[in-house]
Formats: structure tokens, sequence, C-alpha cells
């Protein structure tokens, strides 16, 4: 067992092309560390240079504080958990998991004694004769795992591994894996692109974009305290609602309505280079249907009026989705998490406010309705550089404050 | 270690079910017979029909001229003595298989055929790691290697044979005082270099094929479960592979044994070099013995049908077009 840290790691190729950029990490002896972002952020890159698949161009890492840059895979003692699974077709489930072993040249009782020990733990025991075409997915999963963990090695190094399962079988992995890195207390570097997994499995979530870290920090941290856009955006399911704000006379123009501003923001806007159009998130847990707030509440936040589009009951609380007039906010990172989603040519889907009600709201579709949201939990953002205004010293402190 | 992370119990019911969920489909396959539904029927029938054209050709092409050469072979029919003619049952059998000639020639083409592939197997591995391997000039790579592959073989032996002459030939002066195409080791190692230099390329193709079938993240994982270069190819590529090796090894294999045309043009069968082949034509077209050659004809073709035999029964060699998912 041992910490990982990447020092300036980056990686580009030949063409030019610049992978992972300068990234600084620090993962310490045990930690659950996330890697998330969309497809082509970087973050198998940075996975395989941590397994030494690639090479580093630049930077130095460490594990367990020795730098292993110029070591070869197999001397840097990690095991690595695919997301196809990699099982090795032409052995049994035991000569799978009996592989690093044997090519460790451990004698045999101890093979056999550590294989039958990981079966165990993973419920593969009577598995243990059958080669990988006569599993499922999920069998194949915690094969997969069973030959990373019979070594113990220093780390775990896992690349999507519950990508290939159906969604049922997926939360169900996760528990167990999530429970499994908590016995074995080995640090672990786990990349997904699903912001479930990232949110629920880790200690600490390290978002990238386009080669560079975005944020890293504990799941709800990425989520009260975005730092910029794009980490706003990735973060949240269904994801914050962000609204095209106009700078006007110490206030916001938006088309939710005029917000005040409290003197740090206005401050912060009043400087010459300052942005005058903001970009306005806020969350649909944030939002409330008007009557069932109370007087003491309803101070802390506005009001508008919208006609509900759709009305989502969940049970615990109805999703409405109402149609705001106005301005579409517009940013790079936006399109960027829109192209992620897969909504990037889906027009329909914009001016569209998601709100997450309580399940009280006798709100009806058609309807319009007056609605509530909390002034003390939106963020502003600049579009052009999508850093978060409304976060001071790594707080987000709402609109208001002074 | 101390651990004792179980998966829910529900997790392995969810896999319980997909496997049950299986199991019926594999069992009903064939065994009852239901009367054919019409719409059934008209399929069938448009199977057959759209099968005829090619097994029409078939039979015209393959079937009957073995079938023709099995009724000659059991002839006494020299055109020479067209009198003579009369069935004689299988004492052409008896006359090639107690005749040293047979044997010396089948020896020099199991000689040819073993050597050849075998090392054809280890160059075109090679070849086809380069070839898969390549990043720049990838195109430029391929093409390179495959050009022995597409020269004609009469063409390409003519160029040996005349590289191999004292006097004209540049590797005669270089490597040998004589003619090595007049002592019977130097030219088979010829004639066997020539083949080599051919159908590497043809092998390396079809490994080729077979290497783009193990997964990148297969390597990847013998890697960093600690593989050497060497463990990975033996333990992990190998294997993967073992299907397309097997397929790359029987074409060749078959093809090798029936070696003709580098025979011809380098020794004519001079020195002992004839293969079977070599002497199947000998005899039924310059001997015009059609009984006698008809019988090393069909001979060579129990041989051929023997090797085939033997790599799809005993190592389990794919025949082309099935699945070989199961048998591994």
């Amino acid at each position: 067992m041992a910490d990982i840290v990447l020092d300036k790691v980056s990686k580009s190729f030949p063409d030019g092309t610049v992978a992972v950029q300068d990234v600084d990490l620090e993962i310490a002896d045990g930690e659950f560390v996330i890697l998330v972002g969309p497809s082509g952020c970087g973050k198998s890159t940075t996975l395989n240079m941590i397994a030494g698949l690639e090479d580093i161009s630049s930077g130095e890492l460490r594990i367990g504080g020795q730098r292993v840059n110029d070591k070869a895979p197999r001397d840097r003692d990690i095991a690595m958990v695919f997301q196809s699974y990699a099982l090795y077709p032409n052995m049994t489930v035991r000569e799978n998991m009996a592989f690093p072993l044997r090519l460790a040249k451990l004698d045999k009782e101890t093979i056999n004694a550590k294989v039958d020990e990981a079966a165990k733990v993973l419920e593969l025991t009577p598995l243990l004769d059958r080669k990988p075409a006569n599993l499922s997915g999920g069998q194949r999963q915690r094969v997969a795992m069973g030959r990373a963990i019979v070594r113990q090695p220093k780390a775990f190094l896992m690349d999507e591994p519950l990508s290939n399962l159906d969604a049922k079988l997926r939360v169900q992995m996760r528990t167990v894996v999530s429970r499994l890195q908590k016995q074995l207390g080995t640090t672990t570097v786990y990349v997904t692109h699903d912001q479930t997994e990232a949110m629920t499995l880790g200690d600490r979530v390290v978002i990238m974009r386009g080669g560079a870290v975005q944020q890293v920090g504990p799941p709800q941290e990425l989520y009260d305290h975005p730092r910029n856009l794009f980490v706003a955006g990735f973060i949240g399911s269904p994801s914050m609602n962000f609204l095209h704000a106009a700078v006007q006379d110490g206030g916001l123009h938006t088309a939710l309505g005029d917000v005040p501003l409290g003197d740090r923001v206005r401050r912060e806007l009043e400087a010459a280079d300052a942005p005058r159009e903001l970009i306005l998130g806020i969350r649909p847990e944030h939002f409330e249907d008007a009557e069932l707030v109370d007087d003491d509440t309803r101070r802390r936040g506005l009001e508008f009026e919208a006609p509900a589009d759709i009305v989502e009951s969940m049970g615990s609380d109805k999703y409405v989705y109402f149609t705001v007039e106005g301005e579409k906010a517009s940013a790079a990172e936006l399109e960027e998490l829109a192209a992620d989603a897969g909504a990037a040519d889906f027009a329909g889907a914009g001016g569209n406010l998601v709100t997450r009600l309580s399940a009280e709201s006798p709100v009806t579709e058609g309807q319009t309705r007056r609605v509530w949201f909390n002034l003390e939990k939106i963020h502003l953002f600049d579009p052009s550089t999508g850093r978060n205004l409304t976060l001071h010293e790594g707080r987000a402190a709402g609109a208001l404050a002074d | 270690m101390s651990i004792n992370a179980t998966p829910t119990g529900t997790d392995i019911a969810v896999e319980k079910t997909e496997r049950q969920a299986t199991v019926p489909v594999q069992r009903g396959g064939r065994r009852r017979k239901a009367p054919l539904s019409e719409n059934k029927k008209a399929e069938r029938r448009l199977g057959w029909l759209l099968c005829a054209p090619a097994a029409l050709v078939m039979v015209a092409v393959t079937a009957y001229p073995i079938l023709y050469s099995v009724w000659l072979s059991l002839q006494r029919y020299d055109l020479r003595f067209p009198d003579q003619r009369e069935f004689i049952g299988l004492e052409n059998y008896v006359t090639v298989l107690t005749n040293e000639f047979w044997w010396t020639a089948f020896g020099v083409t199991a000689l040819i055929t073993v050597v050849t592939v075998a090392v054809e197997l280890v160059l075109g591995m090679g070849l086809a790691i380069i070839m898969h391997r390549t990043l720049v000039g990838r195109g430029l790579v391929r093409t390179a290697a495959l050009i022995p592959y597409g020269i004609v073989t009469v063409v390409a032996a003519f160029s040996w044979r005349y590289a191999w002459t004292p006097g004209t030939g540049y590797l005669a002066d270089l490597f040998s005082d004589g003619a090595p195409l007049t002592e019977r080791a130097s030219s088979l190692a010829i004639i066997m270099f020539a083949e080599i230099w051919k159908t590497t390329p043809f092998m390396a193709l079809l490994l080729m094929a077979g290497l783009a079938l193990v997964p990148e993240d297969l390597l990847k994982a013998a890697s960093t479960d600690g593989a050497t270069a060497w463990q990975k190819f033996t333990k992990v590529m190998l294997p993967v592979m073992k299907p397309a090796i097997l397929v790359a090894l029987l074409f060749r294999t078959l093809d090798a044994f029936r070696v003709f045309d580098n025979i011809f043009v380098l020794t004519a069968g001079g020195n002992e070099t004839s293969s079977v082949s070599m002497l199947a034509y000998n005899n039924l077209i310059r001997g015009l013995n059609l009984g006698i050659g008809s019988t090393m004809s069909v001979l060579i073709f129990i041989t051929v049908a023997i090797i085939a035999f033997v790599f799809v029964k005993l190592f389990g060699t794919a025949a082309p077009g099935s699945d070989d998912s199961e048998r591994r």
C-alpha cells in the first residue's frame, strides 16, 4: 500500500495533441479517488500513466515516495481492472486469478490459498473451474476484481469497471467495490464517466476537462461549491439550471426577475474588466412551490410565475419543467456539457427550467404556477472564463453575500 | 487478508435467472420435429434453390474429377499401350506403395512441408507483429512485406534458378564453389528457401488477422499482472491466437504438401528432389500412364485429407465458417 503523487504530469503525442496537462494530484495511502469527466478529458490516459501503460511526457509520478516514471508496469506493483474485464479466455477462473501470482513465482500452495480466499470474498468459489466464456457479465467482473486483489498490490487502478454491466447489477457492484476497498484499505484510483458512480464511491473526486483538472474535492463539496461552470454543470442530476443574466444598476436582470446582489459580488462586478453579462446557475432542489414557503424563508428568495410544461411525480418529490422566456445562457463549457449528454443538436431542451418541488405541491401540467427560489443558493458564473463569482475562499455564498 | 465482503444475495439471484434463461434455448434445439409450416417449407425450398448453382459447380469441377481419377487408378491404363487397358483393382496402389521412387518423393515432400511450414510460422509471426505494430508508414511496410507473395511463383523460381547458377548468378558465386542446384542437399535447401521466401508473407497475413483478435486490454492486463514481453507473447497472445495459427498452419501445410512449381523450375526433380506432385506429373502427363499417375494423385488427395482431418479433429482447428466458441 502506498500513496500516489502526480507532480505536474503531462501527456502529449508526437502530433502535438495534449491529452493531459500539468496534473497535480496527491492521493493518500488508502484513499479512494475518482477521476471523472466527459469522454476525451484525459482521465483514462492519466490512469494509464499511473499504471505505466502510457509514457509520461513530462512531470513526475511517485508511488510510495518512489519515482516510477521509467518503471515498467510489472515493476510498479499495481493491479488494474478494465472495463472489458480483460480475462484470459484460455484460462479458468482459478488460473486467471492465479496468473499474477504465478508470474511472481510464488509456490503452488500459497497461490492456491490466496486464490481460494479471494474467491471466497467475491463468492467465486463454485465458479473456479469455469472458463470466462461461461460466466455472466457480473461474474466476469468479479473475477477481474479477484485477479486484482489476490496480489495485495500497492494500488488498484480501475478503468470504468462497471460500465459494461446492466443498470441493476451496476448499482449492486458499486456497493461491492466500495466495501471491498474499505476492507482492504488499498489506495484506489477509479475512472468513470458516470457522475453517480463518482458521487457515491469516492473519498475525493477529480473532475477533468480537456486534459486539465477542474476541481478536486469530496463529492459534497463539488456539489455545493463548484469552482466553475463546468463542474457545476457536470455534477448533479438533473443538472443545474443555467440562465442568462445581465448586470444592471447593481442588480441582475434575468428571466426569473431582477436579482439583487450582495456587496461582495457587486464590488467584484464594479471592476473595469468585469463581465457585463453573467450566467446564473441554480439547482433544481432550490426551487419551491411559492404556496409552500413560509414567510421567513420567503424573504431569502425571489418568486416568479411560469407555465408548467411537464410534471413528473417521483413520489418523494415532483420534477416540474417550466418554460421561461429570455435569452439562452451560452458558454463553451455549456456546449461541451450538452455535447457530452448527447443533446448538442437538440435545441428543444433550451429555455426549460427543471425544478424539484415538494410532493405536496398541487401543480398540474399547463398551469401557470408561482415558484420561489433560494437566492442564497444561486451561483454566478463569468461566461468567458467559467469562474464561479459567488465562490469566496472556496465556499459558495449566494448572490446576497456581503 | 482479513476481508469478508460478500456480494448481496440479490446479485447472485440476478445472475441465476440470467443463466436459466439461456438454458432452455440450447436444449430445445433439435430434439422435437414438429411438422413444418408452409412458411418454413418455402424458406427451406428457397435455401436449396440458392445453394443449387454453387453445389452444381462444385460437383462439376471437384467431385467429378476426383471420382474419375479414382476410377482411372483402378485400371491398367497407359496411353502408349491403349490395348492393354483393363480393370485391375488395387494393383496400381500396390505398385506405387512398394516403389522406392514414391517413398523418396514422399520423404522429400514431407521434409519440405515440415521445414518450410515451421520456418514460415516463426518468420511469419515476426513479420505479422512488425506489420501489426508499425505506426509510421504502415501501408508501405505491409506492401513491401507482401511483394514476394505477389510475384508469380514460376517467375520467382526462374530468378532463383539464375541466381544460383554459376557464372550468371550472384548467389552461386557468393555462397558456393560449385553448382548448388546440381547436388541434392543444396538443391533441397534452395527449394525450401524459395518456398519460404515466397509464402512467409501469406502466413504473416493470416497471423496478422489473428493478432487483431488479441484485445489490447488483455495485453495491458498482462503487463500490470507482471508479465514480461515474452510471457505476454507465450501466455496471452499465443493462446488467444491459437485458432488463427491453426488455420494458417492448415492452409500452409496443405499447400506445402502439393509443392510443384519451384521444384519443376529449379531442379526439374533431378538428384532425387521430386515431390509427390512432380512424380504424379511425370507419370501422368509425361509418361502418359493414366493408371499409375491417377493412383499417385489419389494418394496425394488421401494424404492431404488426412492432414486436414488431423488438424480439424485432433487439434481443434475451426473449419472455416464454423463457430469455434464452444471449443474453448
